[in-house]
């Protein structure tokens, strides 16, 4: 008996696979739900429970917003075989860049434009080191970038400490608020902000053609697909695995310029700029295969997860730690999923 | 100077331990990033169990679910031949997660008997000296160097390579549970969410840095050790805000891996092994 590569699974048995491997998960998160003393199905109602009502929806999109800049973003890194896990990070960049912008540079119609540059900006220059530390120095990007998160982090935490922190707020670890001119509109009364909403849709239609209707597309992903064939080829893997890192920086820095111009008007800790959207969207993007048009379908389904995970925060007064349980078992879940259907059992040697 | 020396090698102790568990498996091909989480539960787990019958069963508890997780992490990277990094991460996150849904309860509550701190050093320092003579001079360790080098090979003598991966994991886990264990009831010896405080990937980064071998890893460990004693003494006596002490291991891993990026890992890490390719 022994496993086999399958070489072209049916689609019943692809769904199957997914379908079991979600139910464990579900079973997986239902036993700690269990330990952590709370009825299962009820965690699982309010996962569940923002698809019930306007307000809820609009939670989902709020949340859906940086998983689409972000999401499309590490779909196209992943496809080119750059594992940046550091969009947590980048997107802080951004959230720096953009309120450097408001807080420090004369306001007029100009300010939103320059904090989406540099917020972008930043971003792309914080997912770029990593790239530039891999191809100079053979740094594996995974750790790089993981690491970058953390020291934004405490950069963040500094500056709303320390330099930037309010002149009109005492004990909170904020800046002053942004001028009127640096808010991002929303919809009604909810918090979606939609220029980023729209930003996040045409990024991951622009994305989707630039990889797959244009030459440069054509060569990141022969060089994700097969290295050695693009070695062969004498394509430059020095030059566009950092042009995949540098757009999916600079994408999570706009959602972090969205996320501070959009919801909470100031800079703040960091916690609480990012609700786990860099670690999500690695979801997003992984679930998507590298195509970064699905990721329309797959953040917000991730969107809605956060969301739920929120619901679950409040009325069960849980740790934010939930939702990091939520996405490790449903990226194991996927992975686990993937690998099993693209394999058969064979019952003899 | 005595005192810089002693700190430096207790909290060289736990990133010793953890980088030696991960060094284990990675010899054997299997990249293990779930090290955080895997310190962070079975920390958790430890102190659970110390408070109920004690720290002796404390310590089995840890050394237990690093183990199990072990297995855990083997069912996606060996069995399923699952991406062993995005599982290794996703075991990050869940550890992580699970341990602080978990501990919550503990939070704040002392534990009556630590155990010594030197004595686990030690057994660390003797962990590190068994795994090098494990790896260079018994059968089993001949078997998980070439499965960590040459998969086909070794598979064409005879040689299991799930199951050699397997039993890595399974014993770098429980010397990753170890490092967890240590934290929990002898260094810290209290529960708090992040304890771990990223010391998993600075064992990850030593594992780098080491060049695979145990005893390069023992001076590395005590490296960093040093490092974090300086970090904490010097802490409010220089014009330094406290943030960028508290980013300085993360800042180092960074360091590491662009100085020892290149260095030479064994053939087949990250690779899953497939007879019929």
């Amino acid at each position: 008996m022994r496993w086999e590569l399958d070489p072209n699974p049916s689609p019943p048995k692809v769904l199957l696979t997914y379908a079991v491997f979600l139910l464990l998960s579900l079973l997986g998160l239902g036993v700690l739900f269990l330990l952590y003393g709370v009825v299962p199905l009820k965690a699982y109602g309010l996962l569940l429970s923002p698809l019930m009502d306007t307000l809820g929806l609009a939670e989902v999109v709020r949340r859906t917003i940086p998983l689409l800049l972000i999401g499309s973003g590490l779909a196209l890194a992943f496809r080119v075989g750059f594992f940046n896990i550091g969009a947590e990070g980048q997107l802080l960049m951004g959230a720096v860049g953009g309120a450097y912008v408001a807080l420090f540079l004369p306001p007029g119609p100009w300010t939103l434009a320059l904090m989406f540059l540099l917020g972008g900006g930043l971003g792309a220059v914080w997912s770029g080191l990593a790239a530039w530390l891999r191809v100079r120095f053979g740094a594996n990007e995974i750790l790089t970038t993981l690491m970058q998160n953390y020291l934004v982090y405490y950069l963040v935490v500094y500056l709303v400490a320390g330099p930037w922190k309010g002149q009109t707020v005492f004990g909170f670890l904020y800046t002053d608020p942004f001028p009127p001119e640096a808010k991002l509109p929303r919809l009604g009364d909810t918090l979606v902000h939609w220029p980023t909403l729209v930003l996040g849709i045409a990024a991951a239609l622009g994305l989707q053609l630039l990889l797959f209707r244009t030459p440069l597309g054509f060569e990141w992903r022969i060089l994700g697909e097969n290295p050695e064939a693009a070695r062969y080829l004498g394509l430059k893997g020095g030059r566009l695995i950092p042009l995949a890192a540098l757009l999916s920086g600079f994408l999570a820095g706009l959602a972090g310029v969205g996320e501070v111009a959009g919801i909470h008007l100031r800079l703040l800790e960091p916690a609480q700029i990012s609700l786990g959207y860099g670690f999500t969207a690695i979801l997003v993007a992984w679930l998507a295969r590298g195509r970064p048009l699905w990721v329309l379908f797959t953040a917000p389904l991730l969107g809605l997860i956060l969301a739920g995970g929120d619901a679950l925060k409040l009325s069960l007064s849980m740790p934010f730690r939930v939702v990091d349980v939520v996405a490790g078992l449903l990226l194991l879940s996927l992975i686990g999923a993937e690998a099993l259907s693209q394999r058969r059992l064979i019952w003899r040697r | 100077m005595e005192e810089a020396l002693v700190r430096a090698v207790l909290f060289g102790t736990p990133i010793l331990l953890a980088s030696l568990g991960a060094l284990l498996s990675e010899r054997g091909g299997v990249v293990n990033l779930g090290v955080e989480g895997m310190m962070a539960l079975s920390a958790l787990g430890a102190f659970a169990v110390a408070l109920e019958v004690g720290p002796v069963r404390g310590i089995l508890a840890g050394v237990g679910v690093g183990s199990f997780m072990g297995l855990f992490l083997g069912l996606f990277a060996v069995v399923l031949r699952a991406n062993q990094f995005v599982a290794g991460l996703a075991l990050a996150a869940l550890g992580l997660g699970a341990s602080g849904l978990l501990g919550k309860r503990y939070e704040g509550v002392p534990l009556p008997q630590p155990l010594p701190e030197g004595g686990l050093a030690l057994v660390a320092l003797a962990l590190a000296l068994g795994l090098h003579l494990l790896l260079s001079r018994t059968r089993f360790g001949l078997y998980l160097r070439s499965v960590g080098e040459n998969p086909k090979a070794a598979d064409l003598f005879g040689v299991s390579v799930e199951g050699v991966r397997y039993l890595a994991l399974a014993l770098g886990g429980g010397i990753i549970g170890l490092a967890g264990a240590y934290l929990s009831l002898a260094y810290r010896p209290s529960w708090t969410d992040g304890m771990t405080s990223g010391l998993g990937w600075v064992a990850i980064a030593l594992v780098i840095l080491a060049g695979w071998h145990p005893l390069r890893a023992v001076l590395g460990a005590y490296f960093f050790g040093l490092l974090f004693f300086l970090q904490f003494r010097l802490q409010g006596s220089v014009p330094i805000p406290a943030e960028a002490f508290a980013a300085m291991p993360y800042l180092l891993v960074i360091l590491v891996l662009a100085l020892s990026g290149r260095a030479r890992a064994p053939k087949a890490l990250g690779q899953p092994f497939d007879r019929g390719r």
